[in-house]
């Protein structure tokens, strides 16, 4: 009962002190604001950039055939380098720390493509089965090319989802045979892609089958793995081992660079996990600064308030208020404006956040889904309640604790 | 009701100290009515700071009904004060931001009174000072006569034993100060001992015993006749001649040639 209306007491307070409320409201709720959106602007970056990451695995090295710009051992530069099948059984046995392997035979141009008397125009990717995991291929119905159809040449397809709907539309095509250039294969799964819609347009074939069906005899055009949970150092070790092994079967200069192309997936995604922790502490810098802003801000006006209300601090002692009940009500309506200002400020900047998420392009590139650590927001207003509880509490404690004649006889 | 002897008070200022209490003593007995006179800086502001316990006393001794008030902690003063004094000041001392009758309702807030009770007691003192129809006023809608009234019905809503009132017309035209001193002799008749701190003589005229002070001791203390407030609205003051002859009388008693007492104002 009491408690209740030590409440009341105070909501009538600061009903009656509307402008000091506001104030004080609006420096919580800002400092809580800014924060919030600064903090879900950096969690937008970072799923930016997960984003560019979210088609391939980001531990893998590709590595593919160029053209050697280098003399080595009496041959002359501009040797073509293509690789062979052999290549892939040394890179993927004699490579410490390989995990999921592929090679890829590539079949040029588009391909004619039938089911009975629907025709289409498409892609063929010739893998290894370790190709799923290293492009993170979902397959939504039957199964992915196996080890047994690269052992036995089997003619089996995996079709990208946008393939399955150009020649089947809602049939399920499992188990069907479809024509590739008038040769009979069949369809043991549909898969979908996260990347692009061309990803989503292509035809797996195992690399043996379509080695033998597309005249390849036993080439090899790139070689991809991933690198399981190497860390950059030991990737990069994997790469030279990679590099050598080529360069001996190829005879080409180690140091040539463009006798091979080989990509490294895990420094680069290592230079952006770097450029992220960067911005995080930028943000975080930034976002403090925010926040000590605020704790200022509602410091100098709970002091402000305070000293303003010396008189009535002392007229309330001179009737009978003790020292602690006038603290109580300072800590208490500092305590009620930062809780419920804060909170404001918190879904306001929630708010604002869902709304930039809802109106970012899907495709955007850099910036997706901004949001913030809910744990975050509120160890911040807590951050920022008790510092107004702080600030009002020296100079409350301080006015309480003066004679009520000396309060009174500030004007 | 009130026994204080030898009482002593200093200030700091700065470097200097002001001795503002050179050793009062002091009995005053439940349900008077008086007054304390004196010059500014004679020290009867803070007499009365130290008698509503709103300040302390550096040495002798103060007993309130009883009971020594001596090196009290702030609670047991806020305590005390809620228990025994009601507190008029000059400049009224309202909260600003609450009406009439929440401002009178605060004191029984800080004792525990439920709400309601605490509204019904508000009113009912507001009535008796004859403000029942300004109850949801704020300060700044009333009259410096009205505030004051309601000043006064706080203080009593707690039913005190002790009113003090320090200037409690200084602020007021002569009329609007003849009609609180008649609220004041109101609450004095139902036996609440009334103090009033006043360097005006019309008004010390209206009470039963005057104090006197100069330079911190007590120049004289002396019972009139009082006056009626109402009698006075509009005449020549004849209050005020009493209070001047109480003070002639007390110096030619006291055997002094010199022009001191009321005169020296």
């Amino acid at each position: 009962m009491i408690d209740f209306d030590t409440w009341q007491e105070i909501f009538e307070t600061l009903r009656r002190n509307k402008l000091r409320t506001a104030l004080t409201g609006f420096a919580v709720a800002w400092g809580i604001f800014m924060l919030i959106v600064l903090l879900g602007s950096g969690q937008g970056l970072a799923h930016g950039i997960e984003y560019q990451f979210r088609d391939d695995a980001v531990n893998s090295i590709w590595v593919s055939g160029g053209q050697t710009t280098k003399p080595y051992k009496g041959l002359q530069p501009g040797r073509q380098i293509q690789f062979e099948n052999a290549d892939y059984d040394e890179v993927t046995s004699r490579v410490p720390g390989v995990e999921h392997a592929s090679a890829r035979f590539w079949v040029f141009g588009n391909q004619q493509v039938n089911y009975r008397n629907e025709w289409g125009s498409f892609t063929i990717r010739s893998v290894h089965p370790g190709h799923q995991v290293i492009e993170r291929t979902k397959v939504i119905a039957g199964r992915y090319i196996n080890q047994l159809d690269i052992e036995h040449f089997r003619k089996v397809v995996v079709l990208g989802d946008l393939v399955a709907d150009a020649l089947f539309h809602d049939e399920p095509a499992i188990g069907e045979e479809i024509r590739i250039n008038n040769v009979a294969f069949k369809v043991v799964g549909v898969f979908d892609d996260e990347g692009s819609d061309s990803e989503r347009e292509l035809i797996y074939l195992p690399i043996s089958t379509a080695q033998r069906a597309f005249s390849g005899r036993n080439r090899v055009n790139q070689i991809l793995y991933t690198t399981g949970d190497a860390d950059l150092p030991e990737s990069e070790t994997m790469a030279e081992r990679t590099r050598l092994i080529l360069a001996v079967n190829h005879t080409f200069d180690p140091e040539d660079q463009r006798a091979i192309f080989l990509r490294n997936n895990v420094e680069q995604f290592q230079r952006f996990v770097g450029l992220m922790a960067g911005i995080r502490v930028f943000i975080w810098i930034v976002g403090i600064g925010t926040l000590i802003a605020g704790v200022v801000g509602v410091s100098n006006i709970m002091l402000v308030a305070v000293k303003e209300r010396t008189r009535e601090i002392g007229i309330r002692k001179a009737i009978g208020a003790t020292p602690r009940s006038v603290i109580g009500l300072v800590l208490k309506e500092s305590i009620l404006i930062t809780a419920v200002a804060g909170y404001l400020g918190l879904v306001l900047g929630v708010a604002v956040l869902e709304g930039v998420s809802r109106i970012l392009p899907a495709e955007a590139e850099f910036f997706r889904n901004p949001q913030v650590d809910l744990r975050t927001a509120l160890a911040a207003t807590a951050v920022l309640i008790v510092a107004g509880a702080v600030a009002g509490y020296f100079p409350a404690r301080r006015a309480a604790l003066v004679q009520p004649v000396t309060a009174l006889r500030e004007e | 009701m009130i026994r204080v002897r030898n009482l002593h008070k200093s200030y700091w200022m700065g470097s200097n100290r002001l001795h503002v209490l050179k050793g009062i003593d002091l009995d005053i007995g439940a349900g008077e009515l008086l007054s304390i006179m004196g010059a500014s800086g004679s020290g009867k502001s803070t007499l009365m700071n130290i008698l509503g316990l709103l300040d302390h006393s550096d040495e002798g001794s103060y007993q309130l009904d009883g009971e020594e008030m001596k090196d009290l902690s702030e609670k047991r003063a806020a305590l005390l004060r809620s228990r025994f004094v009601g507190f008029v000041f000059q400049s009224f001392h309202l909260i600003p931001f609450k009406t009439a009758a929440e401002n009178v309702a605060l004191p029984l807030f800080y004792q525990g009174v439920p709400r309601r009770k605490r509204n019904r007691t508000a009113e009912e003192y507001l009535d008796r000072v004859g403000l029942a129809d300004r109850a949801g006023h704020l300060p700044r809608e009333l009259s410096g006569g009205q505030q004051q009234r309601v000043a006064i019905a706080r203080a009593l809503v707690t039913a005190p034993k002790v009113l003090l009132a320090d200037e409690p017309t200084g602020a007021l035209d002569s009329q609007t100060s003849y009609e609180i001193l008649k609220v004041l002799q109101d609450v004095q008749a139902e036996g609440v001992a009334v103090v009033i701190i006043t360097h005006e003589r019309d008004i010390a005229g209206m009470t039963d015993r005057i104090i006197h002070l100069v330079d911190g001791t007590i120049d004289w203390d002396r019972r009139i006749q009082r006056h009626d407030p109402v009698a006075e609205i509009g005449a020549a003051a004849p209050s005020e001649l009493d209070v001047i002859a109480a003070s002639a009388a007390a110096v030619a008693e006291r055997g002094g040639g010199e022009d001191v007492g009321a005169a020296r104002e």
